[in-house]
């Protein structure tokens, strides 16, 4: 095997490969060629680096230079500077800012050096479609390990000792799951990764099948030598083709080593993988709907007890983790229990990766150690809010999680922490919002979506979701009265107890939480019919500014209904009843003379 | 692809050892060589010597050296250019000539003693 | 895309017939129905029926509750344009507008030439591009309303 100087490391995740990665790799791979260096110097397609909004990201080692937002006209000069004469090209470094000098390399990046990662750690490190680079990191060891020389219960004593909880949301033991699953009664046992990664604003688990979906067979395989099973299913979303394409590689290389199969190492341990892909319901993230979906029937949830630990997919014995968990487990056998507990707080050990995005500079996937506030997640790794305009809330945890304000922003993030708040950890979704976005209008939007997802089951998440709902629709159009208010807050507590699973159980979070904090917001709307951010459309009002007009006549020509009456020597006046509000005038005013309230 | 089935965790560790390769440029290494690749030293044949470096480290199958190209260094009357990082010291060696490398890597890559004879300066 | 009766029942035994004797069949087979002719007709899934015995009132049940199944036909490419949280406070609606706006036609529709179907969606999980849109299996992110056009135009 020749010895390269030089890795050239090129994101293949789904955001740099929407931005043009696939392009600039083949670019790479055409000029190294050219150049004659094909035999010294490697191009490497690897996983998400986390910060999909500075891609195409490119990393040269062994100097681990960062490029970033490279396009295929770049590639010559990166090849003939950096690559053969050895001058970085400075334009393509990372900046956090106009005149703020550039930062050449990744460990020195604010966004990555306050990060801890362990689940990511191969993560846009390693190529993901090669196992051998999986396991020159150390991959297969744990598995190896455990099969060779511990015993079953072993495996789930050092679960246990490691504090590891479920990272899908529920933050429930995942050693005490285990152990329930390990007891059960049955001849046939079956463990499923949940990879139905529903929840609007997250993706790491994309981002971790993608980059390093041999962490998550490995994770599966201690998990089912651990609990007795031999079969096991990864239920993915059908919205992430890249990802099941990329764990399909993953299984066939870990088949051909004998890493997966029949009598894995020689162990007498047998294990068979099955990739399903999802439909397309959201409730199918909840396990009882999840298994039912595998088994051909309409996800649709169904009581517990009992638990899938004991009656779980065609009433078998079943263990259900999420990615993210599965990811953590070859580490805690690798490292120990008492390694991985040694980060994090009390009671939440370990680390959690979020997924930033919204109003936030930089946008991506972070993992950070249990215990780190919010403050620190969102102004030092995410480099504060875009435009530097003001923080106004961070909804946590998707459309079953509540909004937090500047109050909490001090806060250390744990599972207790964010629940005492009325928010919970969720998946891990931390979506940004400043001044201009409204808390009326964001409840709304998250009601939306739980109540088309709903699956129409039982009645407090079927008809509570709709009827709040409705109170949201009116209050947004500036149509709602008071006593609104208190219906739905009672609305919300009634299908917060009352629903049949966490979808309906979770989903008046996001109301409850704007409630709590923004309530002055909704009493605007209600009492002033004014939406003080400015963004719900049926409160809005635009005018034109007289003294910033030039008459100039471009939003008249825009509108689209036409109600700019007017012509360019007596100017232009906007006919408010006529008026839609779709901001279109607002949008293509050169002069920024048109105002809206 | 090898067809190898593994089933031990030496089979593993031989993979791991074959395969060091893979990602040794991505952990940077503890000794450093950089071949100067301005356009003075592409022109006194730098080109040759980072062939002849890349062709040693081979023939040697050593690992853990990165290699690293830079520009001019402002010594072009010494070109072609080579400097060794090693125990955190650098030193530069000049007028190198494809032959000299084995030497170099030889005495000063393997064994930590600096060659004298073609050493033009020091830095801690 | 059209085939006849007899065509679409044939296509649809052949894929029926691995899973006659196994479990957990009817998700994947209605996936690859579609994913074959388009859209599932009344045809597959009374085939799909008969040959699992398995209730039709069931497969229908199963085709109507996820959002991927298609009972109708539908366009040469599918306009996805994300309603995710990330999406939704970077401006994701004024996107979907344009896109109506040019092709003429609402939500899970079709136009009438058969050459786009629109369908928001609920997270395209790149929410550090937003706003995002996939068109068939390529995404498009850090759109901006005026983008919209340009990037249609390159699917025919």
């Amino acid at each position: 095997m020749p010895i390269y100087r030089s890795h050239i490391l090129i994101c293949g995740g789904t955001g740099c490969t929407s931005s043009g990665a696939g392009e600039v790799t083949e670019a790479f791979k055409k000029a190294i060629t050219e150049k004659g260096l094909a035999d010294e110097v490697l191009v490497v397609p690897t996983g998400c680096h986390g910060m999909c909004e500075m891609g195409p990201i490119v990393v040269v080692y062994p100097e681990g230079t960062f490029y970033c937002r490279v396009q295929k006209t770049d590639v010559a000069e990166l090849v003939e500077e950096h690559i053969y004469k050895g001058r970085p090209v400075q334009r393509l470094m990372y900046s956090a800012g106009e005149d703020v000098p550039v930062i050449p390399h990744y460990k020195e990046i604010p966004f990555y050096g306050k990060q801890h990662r362990i689940a990511l750690k191969n993560c846009g490190y390693i190529n993901p479609d090669n196992i051998d680079e999986y396991i020159v990191r150390g991959g297969y060891e744990a598995l190896g390990k455990a099969l060779l020389s511990m015993k079953p219960e072993q495996v789930i004593d050092e679960v246990k000792a490691s504090g590891l909880r479920g990272r899908g949301g529920g933050g429930f033991s995942t050693g005490l799951k285990w152990s329930f699953c390990a007891s059960a009664k049955g001849d046939k046992k079956y463990v499923i990764c949940n990879a139905d990664e529903g929840d609007p604003g997250a993706f790491m688990d994309r981002s971790l099948l993608e980059g390093d979906p041999h962490s998550i067979i490995e994770g599966m395989s201690l998990g089912a030598f651990a609990m007795g099973a031999d079969e096991g299913y990864i239920y993915c979303r059908a919205e992430y083709p890249l990802a099941i394409q990329r764990l399909k590689t993953a299984m066939a290389q870990a088949e051909e080593y004998g890493l997966l199969g029949e009598n894995i190492m020689d162990s007498g341990f047998s294990f068979t993988l099955h990739v399903k892909e999802g439909a397309g319901a959201f409730v199918c993230g909840e396990e009882t709907a999840l298994m039912a979906s595998i088994e051909g029937r309409r996800g649709m949830p169904r009581p517990r007890p009992p638990f899938p630990a004991n009656s779980g997919l065609w009433g078998c014995p079943t263990n259900i983790n999420n990615v993210e968990t599965w990811a953590n487990v070859p580490q805690i056998i690798s490292h120990g229990g008492a390694w991985y507990a040694s980060l994090g707080t009390e009671k939440s050990k370990g680390t959690k990766v979020f997924a930033l995005t919204g109003k936030v500079k930089h946008t991506g996937l972070v993992e950070v150690p249990m215990g780190i506030t919010l403050r620190e997640i969102i102004f030092e790794i995410g480099g504060g809010i875009l435009d530097d305009k003001k923080f106004k809330a961070v909804q946590i945890g998707g459309p079953s999680g509540g909004c937090l304000t500047e109050e909490h922003l001090d806060t250390p993030v744990s599972y207790e922490s964010l629940t005492a708040l009325g928010a919970i950890m969720g998946s891990g979704g931390l979506v940004v919002m400043d001044e201009t976005t409204c808390m009326v209008d964001v409840a709304k939007f998250f009601l939306e979506f739980t109540q088309k997802e709903s699956c129409g089951k039982c009645v407090p998440c079927r008809e509570g979701t709709k009827h709040m709902l409705l109170l949201l629709e009116k209050i947004t159009e500036g149509k709602g009265t008071m006593e609104d208010l208190d219906t739905l807050e009672g609305l919300a507590n009634m299908v917060k107890e009352m629903s049949l699973c966490g979808l309906g159980q979770t989903a008046p979070n996001p109301v409850l939480t704007t409630l709590r904090y923004f309530r002055d917001e909704y009493e605007a709307h209600i009492r002033d019919h004014k939406c003080p951010a400015g963004a719900c459309a049926a409160l809005l009002e635009y005018r034109i500014i007289p003294e910033l007009c030039k008459k100039c006549g471009i939003c008249a020509k825009n509108c689209p209904v036409k109600c700019i009456p007017g012509d360019r020597n007596t100017g232009y006046r906007i006919d408010t009843d006529r008026c839609i509000r779709c901001g279109t005038c607002f949008e293509k005013c050169p002069f920024g003379a048109i105002e809206k309230k | 692809m090898t067809h190898m089935k593994i089933k031990s965790l030496e089979d593993l560790k031989k993979i791991r050892e074959s395969s060091r390769d893979l990602t040794s440029a991505r952990s940077g290494g503890e000794t450093v060589i950089i071949v100067g690749m301005g356009t003075c030293g592409i022109a006194a044949g730098a080109r040759e010597i980072l062939t002849e470096v890349m062709a040693e480290l081979s023939r040697r199958n050593i690992d853990g050296v990165a290699v690293q190209t830079t520009g001019c260094i402002g010594m072009c009357q010494d070109e072609p250019l080579l400097d060794v990082i090693r125990g955190g010291q650098r030193v530069t060696y000049g007028r190198v000539k494809p032959e000299d490398v084995s030497l170099i890597i030889a005495e000063h890559v393997v064994n930590g003693r600096v060659v004298d004879k073609l050493a033009i300066g020091r830095a801690d | 895309m059209a085939f006849s009766a007899e065509e679409v029942r044939e296509k649809t035994r052949k894929i029926v017939d691995p899973w006659r004797n196994g479990k957990g069949g009817l998700i994947p087979i209605l996936q690859a129905v579609q994913e074959q002719l388009g859209y599932l007709p009344m045809e597959a899934l009374e085939t799909i029926s008969r040959d699992l015995k398995i209730p039709s009132s069931e497969i229908y049940g199963v085709a109507t509750f996820y959002a991927q199944f298609h009972l109708k036909p539908r366009g040469r490419h599918v306009v996805r344009v994300c309603r995710g949280t990330a999406c939704h406070v970077r401006g994701s609606l004024k996107i979907l507008d344009s896109v109506k706006e040019i092709t003429g036609v609402e939500e899970n529709q079709t136009t009438e030439d058969l050459r786009f179907t629109i369908e928001p969606v609920a997270c395209l999980g790149a929410c550090g591009l937003a706003p995002v849109m996939m068109i068939d299996t390529r995404t498009f992110g850090r759109l901006t309303p005026d983008m919209v056009k340009g990037i249609l135009d390159k699917f025919e």
